[in-house]
């Protein structure tokens, strides 16, 4: 006969321990069915906004709440609907995002990388924003991007041009709807063979910062392909605002062709300055000298006046587009602002209701579900024909615009004109195409 | 040997804006004791005054082209400047083409205006404080008349161009055979810059006010003792220091675009100049924004760059460094001003 010999407190220690030994796998369990960061238990959900509201590009973010108001409205069933009319995936009904209302906090990137980060972190923990999207400068965009992956929320990222976004710096929870600079050398690059021959010789002013190296790099490989001959590459830097000693050397270093690799603030005053010095009258090597702008923006035009006139560059999208969805877009916006919306603009609409649309199709707010949805996700009805977003490095493949400043243009709006629409296959790149190579997209982080 | 003449040329352009802001800045430093961070708002806001005029003249009236039709599809509001229905479209497009030379003259009274409501309402009340104070106050009214600025007409550069005649380029160089070619605006804005530089020297070498100016600069006390009421003569010379700062940023505006924080790009090198020519020297400041000008020209040329990676972005600073080391009191700044 065995005696039990059971004292009061192994009795209790022994008990604490199975009883954790058996909770622990569902505690496990649990968290990774439901628990990821910001996880919606109300009626509503919260979206973070974070754009330019103050510093040099807070026109262009001004645009981007406006386009960010009108798809939070268009999602909660108010006004007229918008591209939900004309996209290819009928998952969204205007009745929010899985039932529940759709709401946002904005925040201010000042366009710097720090101020961004704050802004973001504190829509993520204070006000509990599910994904944040946003933004008119590469640097803040790969800054932001990285604070969403460690945080484990969905990032949509704004305007947003480098290569680098989508190529050494791009992360699993990062989707990038926007085109590159890689995409803009490939349908510049024909385009510019057609107008001005292939015995050209090519100066480059460049920002000096990510984007502008890599814009450089892209225009650089495209025209050389081409036959073009590269005189010089000079970095200005990026708080530059009278580019006239940059200028100058151009005048004698035997180009025909100056490419000016700026965006914004740099843009405007280096094209201006270029025109003042008469380059656009000049004849060098028997040839008319050609300027040419890689990235252009409506609102960056207008800054730059006159001095755009048959000034050829690319642009993401332009509201005088005519397919359904551009069309509705241009409506809605137009009719509830009074102007036609921007390239950032529509850029940042499309990113909404491709987020919402991806919660909606995998039925959870959880972002390696909403992840898992977007890649590969093959859609029309967003204004730039049909557009993949790779699974590879969550960049958007879609058709680019090649636009020339107009010669006559008929409002302050009517500033650029299409001269072509380059097909999506002619854009297209490898996922291990030497300028994005470098980085690893990683696995999808939940948060939480 | 023309791109050496050409980035001179760049130079003295550049240090035409220098030696504008900083002869302001010295100017209101050398009476009034006060380190004035206000003083690139001040250039910001006469280049919106250009901003302003262009606006007024421009003001249109709209009729419906009932043929054409807007981005909505809707009948197209043509716009019509009301100057070209008064005057003609010949007359009338002449008057907004010459809208920034004509600015000259609603830019004088207006900063001159500002200059004395800045330093009545809020500059006097910090004359006896320490200059940290000063910086920090007038700092922060830079900051607000930028975002007041910024609320009014966006963020987005403004094209503010020079008048057509203006606007293209001339050879310099075919007098002497070679081919120099310059951007006329640029010539235009040098010569101006030296028209401005010369009329204060010349109030104040050669008027009595000038002279009585020019006494309290070099003793305060002793020329109120005198029964003059040097400290109205002051707060004039502030708002001609706002006048000058302000027509330099008018004449820029074709130069480049104006924008809410063009003054703020402007107001550490400004100050660079000042210390590098002397503080409180009036001919120093332009000997300095002009020599600074040429060398931050010089510094952007490719060799200099392949020299010096970066040489283009600390040339200002370097030779600032330089001058504090080597002789503190600047340029021509008087014995014994920042030697301490």
């Amino acid at each position: 006969m065995s005696k039990l010999d059971v004292s009061r407190r192994g009795l209790l220690r022994t008990g604490a321990v199975t009883g954790a030994g058996l909770a622990l796998p569902t505690i496990f369990t649990a968290q990774s069915a439901a628990a990821f960061t910001n996880d919606p238990t109300g009626g509503s959900v919260t979206l973070g906004f974070n754009v330019p509201q103050t510093g040099p590009y807070a026109d262009e973010g001004a645009d981007e709440l406006r386009a960010y108001e009108l798809a939070v409205d268009h999602l909660n069933g108010d006004g007229d609907g918008g591209m939900l009319n004309s996209f290819s995936s009928k998952a969204l009904e205007g009745s929010g995002i899985l039932g529940k209302k759709v709401e946002y906090v904005t925040g201010d990137t000042q366009t710097k990388s720090d101020a961004a980060r704050a802004s973001a972190k504190s829509m993520i923990e204070k006000d509990g924003a599910i994904m944040i999207s946003g933004g008119s400068s590469s640097g803040v965009a790969i800054a932001v991007q990285g604070l969403c992956q460690e945080a484990g929320v969905i990032f949509m990222a704004g305007l947003t041009h480098s290569n680098d976004t989508t190529g050494k710096d791009k992360k699993a929870n990062g989707f990038r709807h926007f085109f590159n600079a890689y995409m803009s050398g490939a349908a510049l690059a024909p385009v510019l063979k057609n107008l001005y021959g292939d015995d050209r010789k090519a100066y480059h002013l460049t920002a000096d910062y990510t984007w502008g190296w890599t814009q450089e790099e892209s225009i650089k490989a495209a025209t050389e392909a081409l036959g073009w001959e590269t005189v010089n590459t000079v970095k200005t830097p990026l708080a530059a605002t009278d580019f006239s000693s940059y200028i100058a050397p151009v005048l004698n270093s035997g180009a025909d062709v100056l490419i000016l690799n700026h965006y914004g603030g740099n843009m405007v005053n280096s094209l201006t300055n270029a025109v003042q010095f008469g380059l656009r009258d000049k004849v060098v090597n028997g040839k008319n000298f050609e300027i040419v702008v890689p990235l252009y923006s409506r609102l960056m035009a207008k800054g730059a006046g006159a001095n755009v006139k048959g000034i050829h560059g690319s642009t993401n999208w332009h509201w005088s587009l005519q397919d359904e969805g551009s069309k509705a877009f241009v409506r809605s916006f137009g009719t509830k602002y009074g102007f036609p919306p921007s390239q950032a603009a529509h850029t940042c609409y499309v990113q909404t209701l491709l987020y919402a649309d991806a919660v909606q199709r995998a039925g959870s707010f959880n972002p390696c579900a909403v992840a898992e949805a977007l890649e590969g996700f093959e859609f029309d009805g967003m204004g730039n024909g049909k557009t993949l977003y790779r699974a590879d490095d969550h960049q958007c493949f879609k058709d680019v615009l090649v636009v020339r400043g107009k010669e006559n243009p008929t409002s302050e709006f009517d500033l650029l004109e299409v001269v072509e629409v380059t097909p999506r296959e002619q854009v297209e790149y490898a996922p291990d195409h030497p300028m994005f190579a470098g980085g690893q997209l990683g696995s999808c982080n939940p948060g939480a | 040997m023309d791109a050496f003449l050409l980035q001179i040329l760049n130079g003295l352009d550049k240090g035409s804006a220098y030696a504008l802001i900083a002869l302001g800045l010295t100017l209101i430093f050398g009476t009034l004791g006060v380190v004035n961070f206000a003083h690139g708002a001040l250039f910001m806001i006469g280049a919106f005054c250009a901003v302003t005029v262009q606006k007024i003249l421009s003001l249109s009236v709209e009729t419906i082209d009932p043929d054409k039709t807007d981005f909505l599809g809707n009948p197209l509001k043509v716009k019509t400047p009301y100057v070209e229905n008064w005057f003609g479209p010949d007359i009338g497009g002449t008057i907004i083409d010459w809208s920034v030379p004509l600015a000259i003259l609603f830019a004088i009274p207006i900063m001159i205006a500002v200059g004395f409501i800045m330093e009545r309402g809020l500059i006097k009340h910090f004359y006896k404080r320490p200059h940290a104070d000063q910086i920090l106050v007038t700092f922060g009214l830079a900051i607000v008349l930028q975002e007041v600025i910024k609320y009014f007409y966006g963020a987005n550069p403004i094209p503010t161009p020079a008048p057509d005649a203006l606007n293209g380029v001339a050879n310099l160089g075919a007098i002497i055979g070679m081919d120099l070619i310059y951007p006329v605006w640029r010539i235009v804005y040098f010569c101006f810059a030296c028209l401005i530089i010369s009329g204060v020297f010349a109030f104040l070498q050669f008027t009595t006010f000038g002279m009585v100016v020019r006494a309290g600069m070099a003793d305060r006390e002793t020329v109120g003792l005198l029964g003059i009421n040097i400290d109205r003569r002051f707060t004039i010379m502030f708002g001609i220091a706002a006048a000058v700062a302000g027509l330099a940023g008018v004449m820029y505006t074709p130069i480049n675009s104006p924008n809410y924080h063009m003054g703020m790009d402007f107001l550490v090198l400004s100050f660079v100049v000042v210390v590098v020519g002397g503080m409180g020297s009036l001919p120093g400041a332009v000997l300095a924004g002009f020599v600074l000008g040429i060398l931050e020209s010089f510094a952007s040329m490719e060799w200099a760059i392949n020299l010096i990676p970066g040489i283009n972005q600390i040339i200002i600073y370097l030779v600032a460094i330089v001058i504090l080391l080597v002789r503190p009191r600047g340029l021509m700044g008087r014995k014994g001003v920042m030697e301490d």
